[in-house]
């Protein structure tokens, strides 16, 4: 275990990071920094996550969100007209600040309402294991369910490209 | 653990001060007109192993590419799931083999429908 400051310095270094990334992401003008940006703001969460002793979380959330969504997205952009790739005025502006001055609200409610007890239990050695032992004893039934989840998003993938395609090609 | 992601967020850090020093001396001498400033139109252009650039960097993409997209996140999920259950496996023995069966046959319905689809081939 690191130093506690050696924590703390990194926990302020990375919200730092991430909180930047996430204004550029709403501020930049093209669409694809918008998400490289993005991408960014993933990877400094899951630095955050790394500071919470949450291993397992943080690698899951840089090779699903900074990985694979981030992909997703820069495919989306890619796939609109070079001309609507801006992140330009729209009318969603207004009700976009309402809805996340609310969440901004609620969230500094429960910051605030919260009684932040400090557990007495040491650190977490390593948590892939003890997930790796939940999901074949108690949660069985939830990971095969995933699965199934997981062929349906992929039939479903299948599916609905498939249908673009032959508008694309009429 | 955490003190090995610290020495990772080490190097991290390394990684982003090393292509900024660079750039931000360039920017520097610049800026104090040390650096000499003769741009013409052929420096300026992007650097294309020595080919002149053809048309906008920002195409359009074909639609049937995003499927393999699509297709990869599911994958990374998969893997993502895989994980905790190989560093759990040794305790577990063959149940625990049994139940990752399932779960990839599950999956591999999936993938021999996208097989079968095509949506495998690289056009």
């Amino acid at each position: 275990m690191i130093e506690d400051n050696g924590i703390v310095i990194a926990f302020w270094i990375l919200s730092a990071t991430t909180i930047a990334c996430a204004l550029m992401t709403a501020a930049v003008r093209e669409l694809v920094q918008a998400v490289l940006f993005l991408a960014l703001t993933f990877v400094g969460a899951a630095g955050i996550y790394i500071c919470l002793s949450a291993d397992f979380v943080a690698v899951a959330q840089i090779l699903i969100y900074a990985g694979a969504v981030s992909v997703l997205m820069t495919f989306a952009v890619m796939l609109t007209p070079a001309a609507d790739r801006h992140n330009s005025e729209t009318i969603f502006q207004a009700p976009a600040l309402v809805l996340s001055g609310l969440l901004l609200a609620v969230i500094v409610f429960v910051v605030l309402d919260t009684d932040w007890a400090i557990s007495d239990a040491g650190a977490f050695q390593t948590t892939a294991a003890s997930l790796g032992e939940a999901f074949l004893k108690p949660y069985v039934v939830p990971f095969e369910v995933a699965s199934v989840l997981l062929m349906v998003a992929m039939i479903g993938a299948i599916v609905l490209t498939r249908e673009l395609e032959e508008d694309d090609d009429a | 653990m955490i003190d090995q992601f610290g020495r990772a967020g080490f190097l991290l850090v390394f990684a982003v001060i090393f292509p900024l020093i660079p750039i931000v001396a360039s920017v520097a001498l610049g800026l104090f007109k040390i650096r000499p400033s003769k741009p013409d139109p052929i420096k300026d252009s992007i650097y294309e192993c020595g080919m002149v650039p053809i048309g906008d960097a920002q195409v359009r993409y074909n639609v049937r590419y995003y499927v393999f997209g699509l297709l990869f996140v599911v994958f990374d999920v998969e893997a993502v799931f895989l994980y905790p259950w190989a560093v759990a496996y040794v305790g577990l023995g063959v149940y625990a083999f049994f139940e990752a069966l399932i779960f990839m046959a599950i999956l591999f319905i999936g993938y021999a429908y996208a097989w079968r689809k095509g949506a495998m081939e690289w056009l």
